[in-house]
């Protein structure tokens, strides 16, 4: 009985096409966020600084492919490439002037790598598939490439690698060595509830119409007057833009600078892939779930495992996680492309009606 | 646009002496037709007759290495099907070409993509100019699944629908355009007798009420002598009947060609 739509009837097109029509989802959707926000009371900084964390920056990338290659059906091995655009612009950025607050760069770096995205997205309107997803290849090599050869983006530091400068807001630091784990952690869980906010408004809007209309038959779409190529160049900036603000929290909330350096590279694209197809590709909700898993499961192994009396050595738990992840991805590709977000929605349908078969 | 200004019955489209080559098949020979304004315009034939390829010429899909097409009133270059598409030009598939991974709702509403404005910044809060252009757009959609009566299936994916239904979502996509000049691509095929009778009569509701103009592809051809004004027959790419259903009917060409074998 908790969960039903029976006497909720929608008298407005406006109710009727808000992103959760049925109440109770409306609240636990508010639920979730004010936990997520009080999290930091109930739990450790390693908690925080090694779990939400990471899940929320690998969430935000997800995101970001998720609306090119879930919605638009543009497959991408460049999202390291386009994270790590994001985070040397932003680096850039905030060194070249300090005065401004950290926040502005985080998002103004999207632009950097929505160039980045567009330039390497042109070739999308004439192949698709696997050979465009070697095309974006290109961008992780050349990116590679760069943050070798070009000392100017790690300003010149004898290590190559850079460390990040403190920033505060309202006099707080919320960057640098002083920032502790909860103001980082709120400050990327605020970016992320906005930028999870935003995206669901474009899917659900006419760019979210015309990304899937291109995905599900392209020929058609143009037949409806929809551009192939702008649309598509759209989704490849629009989605190259969340990835780099992603990288570029991810450099700031998380790596702290550092070994971020050899982070944007070709695992963190596969990563990300494998994250959407568990989670399911065309859904918002895919990218939480499948970053959720992708990153818990080595923690668990690694962590949770000894916790509980198992033992098992740091190598074998890499083993482990390697294999179950595999498993993972066979089974979804075949069984359930659309990943766990449709399991999901699965039993939703099913408690809906519950306990009546029809 | 210029042609605006076409009233009932003045000439919409004309083809002519058009002919399509793939290599060395020779889809369409020298063909040329017309449309009027308002009418119902039925192009018939044996299969591989060069029907469809015709309506892909007209919507921009195929580039014909000879003739020429005239669109109200202005000859046509060679342009994409986008380009046709805000001129005015929509259509049906043979073959079903729904958006499989959307609701019916959603498929049709991409049909109102060129008539939708309101700018990016918008879409990104769905907000102000975005969410009124939305339910403005949402209402002239739900006035569609009323006349098509497909209320019922308005939040099912439609690729889980029966071919049937398939068939009338993509005639409200097509609508939704509020195309000047509909071409339908065999819009029965596959249909029982119950659902034929229905396309049939939303396919007249539409030309009568909308006095949108519509080019039919269709087998069945007592459909097509109830719902035409006049035919072309094609027949290996050449056009060998073109008049009245009557006049087309009474054909010796066509008898031989067409309405003698199988039908
Ligand atoms: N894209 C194409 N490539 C090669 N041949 C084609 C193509 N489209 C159509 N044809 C050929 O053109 C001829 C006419 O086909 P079509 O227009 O589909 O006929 P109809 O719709 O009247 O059944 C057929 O011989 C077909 O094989
Ligand atoms: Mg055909």
């Amino acid at each position: 009985m908790l969960y039903r739509e029976a006497g909720q009837f929608k008298t407005t097109y406006e109710a009727d096409m808000a992103v959760f029509p049925i109440r109770q989802d409306r609240i636990g959707l508010g639920l979730i966020i004010l936990a997520a926000f009080l999290l930091p009371l109930f739990s450790s900084d390693f908690f925080i600084g090694t779990v939400m964390v990471p899940f929320l920056v690998f969430s935000l990338a997800a995101i970001g492919l998720n609306l090119l290659t879930g919605y638009t059906g543009l497959l991408s091995l460049g999202t390291g490439a386009f994270m790590g655009v994001g985070a040397y612009a932003c680096y850039k950025l905030t060194i070249a002037f300090p005065e401004v607050n950290v926040l502005i760069w985080i998002v103004a770096s999207g632009f950097f790598s929505a160039a980045v995205g567009v330039l390497f997205g042109l070739p999308s309107l004439r192949i698709k598939g696997f050979y465009l997803a070697v095309a974006t290849l290109a961008a992780q090599f050349v990116l590679e490439w760069c943050v070798v050869r070009i000392p100017w983006l790690y300003n010149y530091s004898s290590s190559g690698s850079i460390d990040v400068p403190t920033r505060t807001l309202f006099d707080i630091a919320i960057t640098g060595p002083q920032a502790t784990p909860t103001t980082r952690y709120l400050v990327l869980l605020s970016i992320v509830v906005i930028f999870t906010w935003i995206a669901s408004n474009i899917v659900r809007g006419r760019i979210g119409r015309m990304w899937m209309a291109i995905r599900d038959m392209d020929i058609a779409a143009e037949l409806m007057g929809i551009r192939p190529l702008q649309t598509k160049l759209l989704a490849f900036a629009v989605s190259s833009f969340y990835c780099g603000v992603a990288g570029a929290v991810m450099m700031f909330l998380w790596y702290g600078g550092g070994e971020a350096k050899d982070a944007f590279n070709i695992n963190l694209s596969f990563n990300i892939l494998f994250m959407i197809i568990i989670g399911g590709l065309g859904a918002l909700l895919g990218a939480f779930l499948g970053a959720g898993l992708l990153h818990l499961v080595p923690i668990f192994l690694k962590f949770g495992l000894p916790a509980l009396g198992v033992p098992i050595g740091g190598e074998t738990a890499e083993h482990w996680t390697h294999i179950i992840i595999g498993m993972l991805i066979i089974f979804f590709l075949i069984v359930e492309p659309h990943g766990l977000a449709r399991l999901w929605s699965i039993t939703k349908q099913k408690l809906r009606m519950w306990p009546f078969p029809y | 646009m210029s042609g605006a200004g076409l009233g009932k019955g003045d000439e919409l489209l004309k083809v002519e002496n058009v002919s399509l080559r793939f290599g060395g098949v020779k889809a369409i020979t020298d063909v040329s037709f017309d449309i009027r304004k308002g009418e119902i315009r039925a192009i018939i034939g044996p299969n591989g007759a060069g029907k469809t390829s015709m309506l892909n010429c007209i919507n921009g899909f195929y580039h014909p290495q000879e003739g020429a097409i005239t669109y109200k009133g202005i000859k046509r270059g060679r342009m994409r099907p986008y380009v046709a598409a805000s001129q005015g030009i929509a259509r049906t598939f043979q073959n079903v070409a729904l958006f499989k991974g959307m609701t019916t709702l959603d498929n049709i509403m991409v049909g109102r993509t060129l008539k939708m404005s309101s700018p990016f910044f918008w879409q990104l809060w769905r907000h102000g100019p975005a969410m009124r252009e939305e339910v403005e757009h949402r209402r002239f959609v739900e006035e569609i699944i009323d006349f098509l009566e497909i209320e019922h299936i308005r939040k099912v994916p439609v690729g889980k629908l029966p071919y049937g239904l398939q068939k009338r979502v993509e005639l409200g996509r097509a609508l939704a355009m509020q195309p000047e000049l509909l071409l339908l691509d065999e819009p029965m095929a596959g249909m029982n007798l119950e659902e034929k009778e229905d396309m049939c009569r939303f396919i007249l509701d539409v030309s009568s009420q909308y006095g949108t103009t519509i080019a039919l592809i269709e087998h069945d051809i007592g459909v097509v002598m109830d719902l035409s004004d006049r035919v072309v027959v094609l027949e290996y790419g050449r056009k060998i009947a073109d008049g009245t259903p009557d006049v087309v009917k009474a054909d010796q060409k066509v008898i031989d060609a067409y309405l003698g074998v199988g039908h």
